[in-house]
């Protein structure tokens, strides 16, 4: 039997792989079927019968979604099955349907969210009548609690269960159901409980009516109000495809868009709604503390103060890059504090110890990337997680591992915290001592070594101690023992399954610009403790908001930033930056693709982009830098580094080998693997000043203090 | 109006537990999936739930059954409230389930919600001090005796507006009524006694018997996993009483018991035996039923001939089934009839084919 079936659509005839669904192959023949279920990314239901197409010969219109080409039958003389997509009973099978689904639907658009952006709404057009034959009451339902986040109106819902299988299918946390049957049938939670998956915003997207819309949105806008961008996420280091969608100076919604490579067609729910923490808590304007509180100033006031600062000794000045800054910013303030001959550079705010070796060194990039790419996971036969919780970390990346978990029983093993990673794993142990007892012939050496494509993720909280470097070595070394490091020849595109997975948009990005200590610069704990010592008085702090308290001791602290979080309220001069809406700026994802966020509104007040800050000081301290433009910079970027020469996924397989082990040869301590990050709503400046973030962490921790009683 | 049915949440407490007799019940229905499959369970494990609270599932009975079969909640929530068997409000000691389905309704079924309302409550209240509840179901599948109502677990059939009355304060009293028709009828034949196949001599007579007690029903006291061993000889009492008296489970009872005693050699009933066949032996493996083994079985007994089968009388067949553990195979696999045949010369389709088999054999 052949790989492929014919089949005849419209008098089109395609041919497409057996296991494609007729729904599939009828778009492949260019004929529009309207759904509401079918969902490309969650398995077939073929409960609204919306996409009914008229096959040749057979006694009842099909539902094209559930129909597999495969299965279908030839003509009676032998040709290709023929279908019509068009046909006057098609046509009348769907006008049917819609006439059922519109029967118990609210006639309530004007005042529905979903309003413009409809699946309803749209194909009713195409297939509905003009008014209603139903004259009798029509049903009505309780609308449910669903969290924060989700706003229900239940009469709306038209049971397509596309919320039902994204829960437990693409979120792992089964949560949603469809409770009693017939006319009582309900979408509803356990009990109304609060949804617990961070994915959990994506059914308002997957939702084709208005029953599950936005509550942080709603009643805010109508879609063709708003002006979209399409950007770049930075809660995270995926660097997940984004809509923006704006009104005046607003951020009202983000929005997914698709990245196969990347974020398929999910956003985490930080994604999506820490955005109300764009209009809190901003920075507008330069601020001087005088007499101990931070006065306004204006910008030739604060730039002075601080040009003057910068003036002083070289080795007794630092700059450190936060989780959130991007490549540009952080390259202008590079080649400032290299102008002025400092070399206390770090952008390893949680002190990581990567991208440099022993002697001070850069590593190569595949020492500190998700080598095998976002998209390799889907290829990966087994995978090992040493410290991390990906569910936490980057959750939309959780979701492909828990996919290829699903449908390809891909094992997977853990060492570290003891968490629920929505898949099953085997939990090895929690700490380096049992990545370090990982020896041939272990069960788990095997398993690794035994498959075509394993992988091994390594998560910050196994770089982030003492003997970072050390886990690094040890780590990179397993990889190379259980072949994760395949060179690409003829016959096979090769595979890294050495994988460092970042929590922080911008760091990958500080890496690869070299935001590193040079020859005999101090490094984030030196920089630190220098502070504490009075061997640094000055730091420049480029949004590091995870540094808390009094960590800089008596030093200068000059905050570039956003937000007034931490890092301003330690500030002795505060720059107002501006936050990844409001600028067209570079970010490198875990995985090493360049892709830049495209500016979506205004910055706030007076504040400026990073590098134009950066830019004006260097002329007020009088060593200007050589660029004038964003795009010089860039192109500035492009030489130093050419990783940065487009905006685009490298492969770091090639057909050389690579130079490993990375890192240091040395002994671990036994210590157990903490957790990269806290609470998963409040990791950067922007979400913590979010109060959807707020709710949401108040939320899980209560979630977590039931789930321990 | 959507009517979801919901929790009683105050009336389910805050926990459940199985009862410790209930457990050999849970590892009968586990150990009929594999373990990763063990969720199959959840419609069973559900239903032992809801037996073992009083007969409705409360939300920790629930979680404890999800609990058990790793399952998320809300999916064995899903299941719960799509099976209307499954209560999860509160019910009576004696759930009234009345049939209101088109020929119970023809038949006065609006007769019986009428009792049950005034003698209970509406709907889905529970009345008579938490003795009785009643809801209103679609067809149970007894339209031939219909109007019904099931309570609990038996059918109480042919009801009326005075019997639906009678039956009602017969189960407040404590009196534990006999399941089955309350009219003068054996089970679902014709009212007023059997129309047709009247002459035993028409057929063997072993389809005429009569159920003196429905098996495992409230009153019986021995829980009988043989329909056939409860089956009384003489057909003497052609319907239940319509109030099964003390007296009469009584002298029932014994009667099973002995019945149940598994026959002996020394049994007046058993068949006449041979000590060596009279001349050849038949080809008992002719009789459909009959295979090399219960051949080998009944040579030793002494059985060597079709016609000794065909002599069988209903006591003998009773004690051969008996004896050999047949569990009724004597008379389901007809081997009277296809004996009767065989002993004057005949042959049946079977021993047709048979003797083909044999003959290409050779």
């Amino acid at each position: 039997m052949s790989d492929t079936a014919k089949v005849v659509v419209d008098g089109v005839e395609v041919e497409v792989p057996r296991n494609y669904s007729l729904l599939q192959a009828c778009e492949e023949a260019g004929a529009e079927i309207p759904r509401f279920c079918y969902h490309e990314r969650l398995s077939i239901a073929g409960n609204c019968r919306m996409c009914l197409v008229d096959w040749v010969g057979a006694p009842k219109p099909i539902a094209s979604c559930a129909q597999a080409v495969g299965d279908m039958r030839p003509d009676r003389d032998g040709s290709p099955p023929k279908v019509s997509t068009k046909s006057e009973r098609a046509i009348k099978a769907r006008n049917g349907v819609m006439e059922f689904l519109l029967i118990n639907h609210p006639l309530d658009c004007p005042i529905c969210d979903q309003g413009g952006e409809c699946d309803l709404q749209d194909q009713a057009v195409g297939f509905g009548r003009a008014a209603s034959r139903y004259e009798e009451p029509k049903r009505a339902v309780d609308d449910k609690h669903m969290g924060p986040l989700v706003s229900t109106v239940m009469t709306r819902c038209i049971q397509c269960t596309r919320c039902v299988r994204f829960a437990a299918e693409v979120a792992g946390v089964e949560e949603i159901g469809l409770v009693s049957r017939g006319e009582d049938a309900q979408i509803t939670t356990y009990l109304e409980a609060s949804l617990a998956s961070e994915l959990s915003g994506n059914v308002i997207d997957l939702c084709p009516v208005g029953a599950l819309t936005s509550k942080p949105y709603s009643f805010n806008a109508r879609p063709w109000e708003l002006r979209k961008t399409e950007s770049i996420d930075v809660m995270d280091a995926m660097g997940s495809a984004i809509r923006v969608d704006a009104r005046g100076a607003a951020v009202l919604r983000v929005m997914p868009r698709i990245n196969e490579e990347v974020n398929e067609e999910w956003i985490s729910d930080k994604t999506r709604f820490a955005i109300d923490g764009l209009g809190r808590q901003r920075l507008d304007k330069p601020y001087i503390r005088k007499d101990g509180k931070l006065v306004p100033a204006s910008w030739d006031e604060a730039l002075g103060v601080v040009a003057e600062r910068l003036k002083g000794e070289a080795s007794k000045i630092a700059a450190i890059a936060g989780d959130l800054a991007c490549v540009e910013g952080m390259k202008s303030l590079l080649d400032l504090m290299r102008s002025l001959g400092v070399s206390s550079t770090d952008c390893r705010q949680d002190g990581a110890k990567l991208g440099l070796d022993a002697s001070g060194n850069m590593l190569p990039r595949e020492s500190y990337l998700f080598n095998s790419s976002i998209m390799g996971i889907d290829e990966a036969d087994a995978v090992l997680l040493i410290g991390t919780n990906p569910r936490k970390e980057a959750a939309v990346l959780n979701a492909r591992i828990r996919k290829n978990w699903l449908h390809r029983d891909m094992p997977v093993a853990l060492i570290g915290e003891e968490v629920d990673l929505s898949y099953e794993y085997t939990h090895l142990g929690t700490g380096s001592q049992t990545l370090k007892g990982i020896k041939p012939g272990t069960g788990v050496f095997e398993a690794l070594k035994d498959v075509e494509r394993p992988m091994i993720v390594l998560g910050q909280s196994a770089f982030a101690r003492e003997d970072g470097a050390e886990i690094l070595h040890l780590a990179s070394k397993l990889a190379a023992d259980v072949g994760c490091f395949k060179p690409k020849t003829e016959e096979d595109e090769g595979w890294n399954g050495f994988n460092v997975l970042h929590n922080a948009a911008g760091r990958v990005g500080g890496l690869d610009a070299g935001f590193l200590p040079a020859d005999d610069g101090l490094d984030i704990d030196g920089i630190l403790s220098g502070a504490q010592e009075g061997n640094v008085e000055t730091i420049i702090s480029l949004g590091a908001d995870e540094i808390v308290g009094d960590a800089f001791g008596n030093a200068f602290v000059i905050y570039v930033g956003s937000h007034g979080d931490e890092g301003a309220h330690r500030a002795d001069v505060i720059l107002p930056s501006t936050a990844y809406t409001e600028k067209s700026a570079t970010y490198v994802n875990t995985e090493g693709r360049v892709q830049r966020t495209q500016r979506a509104v205004g910055s706030k007040g007076e504040a400026k982009e990073d590098w134009k800050i950066f830019r004006a000081l260097s002329e007020k301290i009088g060593k200007p830098l050589p660029y004038d433009s964003i795009e010089e910079l860039r192109m500035k970027l492009g030489e130093d580094n050419p990783a940065f020469k487009g905006v685009d996924y490298v492969s770091t397989v090639s057909d050389s080998s690579i130079e490993f082990p990375f890192g240091l040869a040395g002994d671990v301590a036994d210590a157990p693997f903490g957790h990269a990050i806290g609470a998963f709503h409040l990791t950067n400046p922007i979400a913590r000043a979010s109060k959807t973030m707020a709710e949401c962490a108040e939320l899980a921790t209560q979630h977590i203090k039931a789930a321990a009683e | 109006m959507s009517n979801i049915r919901r929790f009683d949440m105050d009336a389910g407490g805050s926990s459940f537990s199985f009862k410790q007799e209930t457990e050999a019940k849970i590892a009968f229905w586990l150990s009929k999936y594999p373990n990763e499959r063990k969720r199959s369970a959840v419609i069973p494990m559900l239903w032992l739930a809801q037996k073992d609270n009083g007969g409705w599932l409360s939300e920790p009975a629930m979680r404890e059954v999800a609990d058990r079969l790793e399952m998320a909640y809300i999916r064995v929530y899903e299941v719960a409230t799509f099976y209307t068997m499954f209560r999860m409000q509160p019910v009576g000691e004696f759930h009234v389930q009345v049939c209101g389905t088109t020929p119970c309704m023809l038949r006065g079924s609006d007769d019986l919600i009428k009792v049950c309302k005034s003698k209970i409550g509406d709907k889905g209240s529970v009345g008579a001090n938490g003795k009785l509840s009643w809801e209103e179901v679609e067809c149970l599948g007894a339209c031939v005796n219909a109007p019904m109502a099931q309570i609990n677990d038996y059918y109480f059939e042919d009801l009326d507006e005075t019997s639906m009355a009678k039956l009602l304060d017969d189960f407040v009293a404590g009196k534990d009524p006999q399941p089955g028709t309350r009219i003068d009828r054996q089970t679902s034949a014709p009212e007023g006694g059997m129309t047709t196949l009247l002459d035993e001599s028409l057929y063997d007579g072993s389809l005429a018997r009569q159920l003196t007690s429905i098996p495992g029903a409230p009153s019986s006291v021995v829980e009988s996993a043989e329909p056939d061993v409860a089956v009384k000889e003489t057909a003497s009492s052609p319907k239940l009483e319509n109030n099964a008296s003390a007296d009469k489970t009584e002298t029932e009872v014994p009667k099973k018991t002995e019945n149940a005693g598994k026959p002996t050699l020394e049994d007046t009933d058993r068949p006449l035996f041979l000590d060596k066949p009279e001349g050849e032996a038949d080809d008992l493996k002719q009789v459909s039923g009959i295979g090399p083994k219960i051949e080998a079985t009944l040579n030793e007994l002494g059985v060597f001939h079709f016609s000794q089968i065909a002599d069988w009388s209903k006591a003998n067949i009773e004690w051969v089934n008996g004896y050999l553990s047949f569990k009724g195979r004597v008379e389901r696999e007809n081997w009277i009839p296809q004996a009767r045949l065989l002993s004057v010369g005949g042959e049946t389709e079977f021993s047709r084919r048979q003797s083909k088999v044999s003959e290409k054999g050779e």
